[in-house]
């Protein structure tokens, strides 16, 4: 069982990546991606453990992983390449051309690791279902995880989703929701209110957890208890409040950083804050 | 001219509830979705003979295309099954990025296409779906001319490893194409060998294209009637021999002539072949309320109009030689 410190030095090396991918290109999403480092790392190295030298699109006999705010496309891409899906080394040609590394997660480009593209939102629970009653299906006891952003939850057609995943009793598949607050305009609670999230998960039929996303004992341990709650009839939810931007001092918390690349100097002082664990690609 | 016989009007969505049940007795991963139209979309028998793999989604057609995508990774093959209009236009985002840019094994299955819905109106009237799901890569788009062929191409659709859009329609329409023929993704079926001018037509209007066709005929005028079943991927080979043989083509469709079946005639023909050309078709405007018949009288899809066009382009080839 790898240790909640290692899990850490993964997470430290991820966001070393996620800064110099975004910088490298002059563009791309950096605040998300540094706010779901802990969960994502934790999911893939702690919890899912896939075999990543096996990829196969079906998913069969293993747990799944969708990625519905799909502009944490430099998360996932590392989580993928540090996990060992492919080589590190082609983390450089991120958002570039004839990449396999595309602004937002593809399909077409044959990147082991991806089942879906998304990166126009709101699609992602409802294709999280659809595996989950694949699964279902054919008998496959494994687990379906989707991670959302809160304000992609703006997006109707996740409440189609929530409201078939309760009411037909989808009780293998895990939302988690990235509640950090913050979108592309600026705090959520001013672009569109929200409301008590929990309250409205918990009135639709699923079970709601709660964790903070940027402590990775807590992430550890609330995935696990996540599980607890599975194959009882309904659908599991964990509403993981974030910093956008954590790791770095001057992007933390700050909608601006949603979706711009910092300058070379800017780089210089996030690299200075984030441990170069495994080695840069 | 070959003699068509109507073995009795049925539905096409009948066709494509046929084909469905057979496909699913078939092959064990058609799975089917349907957003509360079980019935209109005659799926009822599979869903009675296959409870397990028929999910109800609701009134939620973009949730219900998002999960079709879903269920392909877990190696499932989906119809879904709606209306035209919200099979296409309400979600073409989804279908967009989960369906045709993903490349799963989807079959988006759309009723009541066309004017001939009839009496709902130009609120159900999609007449912008063919245009639309053929502009999308990877996508698949088929629109059969009757009962026999729409249940052939259900089962041709569900051996076929890719995004399919799957067209057919409401009313009671003649059965004439033959109950054991196998359905050829990508290949246009000659109905009706001519050499004055060539009609290309899909879905309902096959049969009215060989209603003229026959008009034509006792007016001493050949005309070759192909039946354009699949929309994308495009038979040019077919097209361009047959207007290369009779130098002037007609398209017949139930769509807006933007993006429509005489759109991708005409692409073709301009870049291989020039050919005087009619489309009959929708022209920029919605449709309405009314009986079927009536409606494609009303928009000038009927028998007349079409013989009117093929008359009207023999004479621009005449007038160019």
């Amino acid at each position: 069982m790898i240790s909640i410190q290692e899990l850490e030095r993964i997470a430290s090396q991820v966001r070393r990546d996620i800064v110099r991918m975004v910088s490298g290109v002059a563009s791309g999403h950096v605040g998300g991606p540094l706010g779901s480092a802990d969960f994502l790392v934790a999911l893939y190295f702690a919890i899912m453990r896939p075999d990543p030298k096996n990829f196969s699109m079906d998913g069969k006999n293993e747990d799944v992983f969708f990625l519905s705010n799909g502009h944490l496309s430099a998360l996932f891409y590392s989580v993928l390449a540090r996990y060992g899906y492919f080589e590190v080394q082609e983390l450089a040609t991120f958002r570039k051309l004839h990449s396999r590394l595309q602004g937002h997660p593809a399909t077409a480009e044959g990147l082991p690791g991806i089942r879906i593209s998304s990166g126009s939102l709101g699609q992602g629970l409802s294709v999280a279902i659809g595996a989950a009653l694949a699964k279902r299906m054919n008998n496959d006891e494994h687990r379906v995880y989707c991670l959302l952003g809160d304000g992609e939850l703006e997006e109707g057609q996740n409440w189609e989703a929530i409201m078939f995943a309760a009411g037909k009793k989808v009780d293998n598949l895990i939302a988690v929701v990235d509640y950090n607050g913050k979108q592309i305009d600026g705090p959520v609670d001013k672009v569109m209110p929200l409301g008590d999230l929990s309250a409205k998960f918990e009135a639709f039929g699923w079970k709601v957890l709660t964790m903070y996303g940027n402590d990775m004992a807590e992430v550890v341990d609330t995935i696990k208890k996540s599980h607890w709650f599975l194959g009882q009839g309904q659908p599991v939810v964990i509403i993981m409040t974030t910093h956008m931007g954590q790791g770095v001092d001057f992007m933390v918390d700050n909608h601006e950083w949603h979706g711009v690349a910092p300058t070379e100097e800017q780089t210089r002082n996030a690299l200075a804050q984030l441990e170069a664990t495994l080695g840069d690609y | 001219m070959k003699e068509y016989i109507n073995s009795g009007s049925k539905d096409t969505r009948s066709g494509f509830g046929e084909g469905l049940l057979e496909a699913g007795r078939q092959n064990p991963d058609v799975v089917a979705l349907c957003a509360d139209l079980t019935g209109s979309l005659k799926m009822d028998a599979f869903e009675k003979q296959f409870p397990d793999r028929f999910v109800q989604v609701g009134i939620a057609e973009a949730n219900m295309v998002g999960i079709a995508a879903g269920m392909t990774i877990g190696g499932k093959i989906p119809f879904t099954g709606t209306f035209a209009n919200f099979a296409t236009g309400r979600v073409y985002d989804q279908i967009r990025q989960s369906v045709a840019y993903s490349n799963k094994n989807v079959k988006i299955c759309a009723s009541h296409a066309g004017l001939t819905l009839g009496e709902d109106g130009a609120t159900h009237q999609n007449l912008e779906d063919l245009g639309m799901m053929k502009m999308l890569p990877n996508m698949t788009v088929i629109n059969p001319c009757d009962f026999n062929q729409t249940k052939a191409a259900t089962l041709a659709v569900s051996r076929y490893n890719g995004p399919v859009y799957l067209r057919f329609g409401r009313p009671k329409w003649p059965n004439f194409t033959d109950p054991a023929a196998t359905f050829e993704i990508g290949k246009a079926l000659m109905m009706n060998p001519g050499s004055d001018v060539s009609i290309f037509a899909t879905g309902h209007m096959v049969w009215i294209a060989l209603e003229a066709c026959k008009a034509l005929g006792e007016m001493g005028v050949s005309a070759e009637v192909i039946d354009i079943h699949t929309i994308k991927p495009f038979d040019n080979e077919a097209v361009l021999a047959s207007v290369m043989k009779t130098g002037c083509a007609v398209s017949a469709e139930e769509h807006m002539r933007n993006g429509g079946l005489g759109d991708s005639i005409a692409q073709l023909l301009a870049r291989e072949f020039p050919a005087p050309m009619e489309m009959i078709a929708v022209n920029d405007t919605f449709g309405e309320s009314g009986k079927p018949e009536e409606l494609l009288k009303a928009y000038g899809l009927d028998t007349p109009n079409v013989v009117a066009a093929a008359l009207k382009v023999i004479q621009r080839k005449k007038n160019s030689r």
